[in-house]
């Protein structure tokens, strides 16, 4: 391919007077995890929507694969993959059945289906229930053949949205184990989540998006450096002393009443001043994550 | 409107297909019963105060004047139940029209695929009821390919008609009023269950505009071999209407699911 497989540009999308997503661009290259991060309502879904044919752009041009998604909506989605945010298996179907079903949609020969299904189901460690119907599968092993069914045209690019919400632990680590397997195999990506661990272990680059547009892009380690630096200075229950210190010195901090925190390029050298002066406090330095950017660029307060 | 349904459609029936079959002996059972208590209840309790009715020149037995109405009505309600109730349920809580719309299909196959799907079950339903009807002696067999096809064509046309409903209701309830306000007084009001010569003349020109009453008149005819002009009228009644429906059914579901 060599080209990039998305090119976004000035993405508009209105629901009457409401805008869902603003002027979103970015461009997406083969064989890279790509996550648009936000807080609910924030307009992934929205964008990833348009990028799989299934919502009209307001405006803006988009691009999959080179071709435009207003004239070539069925070229392009016969060669994505989407694992939607709901469960969208039919659930009087066996999974098997599942397959067969999904695989007729793309024209897809009944044989190479069959085998592909199998393929598919081992990957994702489901082939035990290969006969069992549905809805007698738990959350996880839902998601999992969600995800199984996504991949049954040996797509180019894999959609994931939000693609562990309201799984446990355990289910969440498989689901990552295999994309990252699937991205080792060259598949380009793109996922939605508001689970930052999730954004910094798979995704080579990200955006983060509240209220339809974009507040940051690039890869998740030069988003902390650009935006909190190497590590922050966490001190729970701050006394007065050590918030009117820190007001003097005139560091970039977040008073939130019961927790200070300071975000500061030499943190190091802050955090042995405070603990020298205030040896008492609990204060505690630590590596910066996207989590820390994500809550600076999008704030504190409920969303919803 | 841009055409953009190609044969993938038939994707879609196949799914439904798929589902039909783990159940078969659930969706055999309605036709093969219903016209079994409708023969019984009229034929051994009706039958008895009416005796004959007047059909064309003809004096025929009431059971056998009813016998092609049931087939009309179950047509009728085969299809408009399976793309109004049905057809929600898949698009509204299985969200199975939302994993399709990621596939190649374009909403207009989607669509397709449903209410011709639709108007198989009619077919099918209206087979395994011929089969009753049969035993009872009350089935002209030369007709019975025809009747199918007629059965196909009714279905298309009540279930492009379920389909625009589908499209309209916020909740699966609210398809009570279509069944009282549309399919209850058309079961009742067809020439159905008495000749519509016995309605005042205005309420027979009201019967005229209502599609269950043209199905019934083709395959009253079909089924007494009498290939009149109400049967010619008939078909051509129900080409029109589904002529009219179905891109109504395609337009309005389109915009129902494409936000």
């Amino acid at each position: 391919m060599g080209t990039e497989v998305i090119v976004a540009e000035n993405l508009k999308k209105y629901f009457g007077a409401f805008t869902a997503v603003n002027d979103v661009s970015f461009h997406i290259l083969p064989g890279s995890c790509f996550g648009i991060l936000g807080p609910n309502g924030a307009g992934k879904t929205t964008t990833i929507k348009m990028i799989y044919g299934f919502s009209p752009l307001s405006s803006g041009s988009l691009k999959v694969f080179g071709m435009d998604i207003k004239t070539k909506a069925r070229e392009i989605k016969s060669r994505i993959g989407v694992c939607q945010q709901e469960n969208t298996l039919d659930p009087d179907l066996t999974v098997l059945q599942n397959f067969a079903v999904f695989a007729r949609y793309f024209n897809i020969p009944a044989d190479t289906a069959g085998k592909r299904a199998l393929e598919m189901l081992q990957f994702l460690a489901l082939e035990q229930k290969k006969q069992a119907r549905v809805a007698e599968l738990s959350g996880g092993m839902v998601r999992r053949l969600v995800i199984a069914r996504a991949l049954i045209n040996k797509p180019d690019l894999l959609i994931l949205d939000e693609p562990t919400t309201g799984l446990d632990p355990q289910s969440r680590h498989q689901v990552w184990e295999r994309i990252e397997r699937l991205k080792a195999q060259g598949m380009t990506i793109l996922l939605t989540t508001h689970y930052m661990d999730e954004a910094a272990r798979l995704c080579d680059s990200l955006l983060i998006m509240d209220k339809g547009k974009i507040l940051a892009q690039g890869s998740p380690r030069s988003l902390i450096s650009e935006y909190i630096g190497s590590h922050i200075i966490e001190i729970a229950e701050r006394s007065e002393g050590i918030a009117v210190f820190v007001r003097e010195n005139n560091w970039r901090c977040e008073d939130l009443g019961h927790r200070l925190i300071i975000y500061a390029q030499n943190s190091h050298e802050i955090y042995r001043e405070i603990d020298l002066k205030f040896p008492e406090e609990n204060s505690l330095l630590r590596s910066a994550t996207l989590e820390d950017v994500f809550l600076k660029l999008t704030g504190r307060e409920l969303k919803e | 409107m841009k055409i953009d349904i190609t044969g993938r459609f038939i994707a879609v029936w196949q799914r439904n297909l798929t589902v039909y079959r783990e159940s078969w002996k659930i969706n055999f059972m309605p036709p093969l019963l219903e016209p079994l208590f409708y023969l019984a209840a009229f034929g051994i309790g009706f039958s008895g105060l009416i005796g004959s009715v007047r059909y064309g020149d003809m004096e025929v037995s009431y059971v056998s004047f009813i016998a092609p109405a049931l087939i009309a009505v179950n047509i009728m309600n085969n299809s408009f139940f399976e793309n109004t109730f049905a057809s929600f349920v898949r698009m509204y809580y299985q969200k199975t029209f939302d994993a399709m719309m990621a596939t190649p299909l374009t909403v207009a196959e989607i669509i397709t695929g449903e209410i011709v799907w639709g108007a198989t079950k009619a077919a099918i339903a209206t087979t395994i009821m011929m089969i009753v009807i049969g035993f009872f002696g009350l089935l002209n067999y030369t007709a019975a390919p025809l009747i199918i096809l007629i059965a196909f064509l009714g279905g298309m046309a009540f279930g492009s008609t379920g389909m625009i409903f589908t499209a309209s209701v916020k909740t699966i309830e609210l398809f009570n009023l279509p069944v009282f306000l549309f399919i209850t007084p058309m079961f009742l009001f067809s020439g159905t269950f008495f000749p519509l010569a016995n309605l005042p003349w205005w309420a027979q020109y009201l019967a005229l505009a209502l599609p269950l009453t043209h199905l019934t008149n083709v395959l009253r005819g079909l089924n007494f071999g009498q290939y009149n002009a109400d049967v010619f009228a008939g078909i051509c009644y129900l080409l029109l209407f589904n002529a009219v429906v179905f891109p109504v059914a395609l337009r309005k579901m389109k915009r129902r699911l494409i936000k």
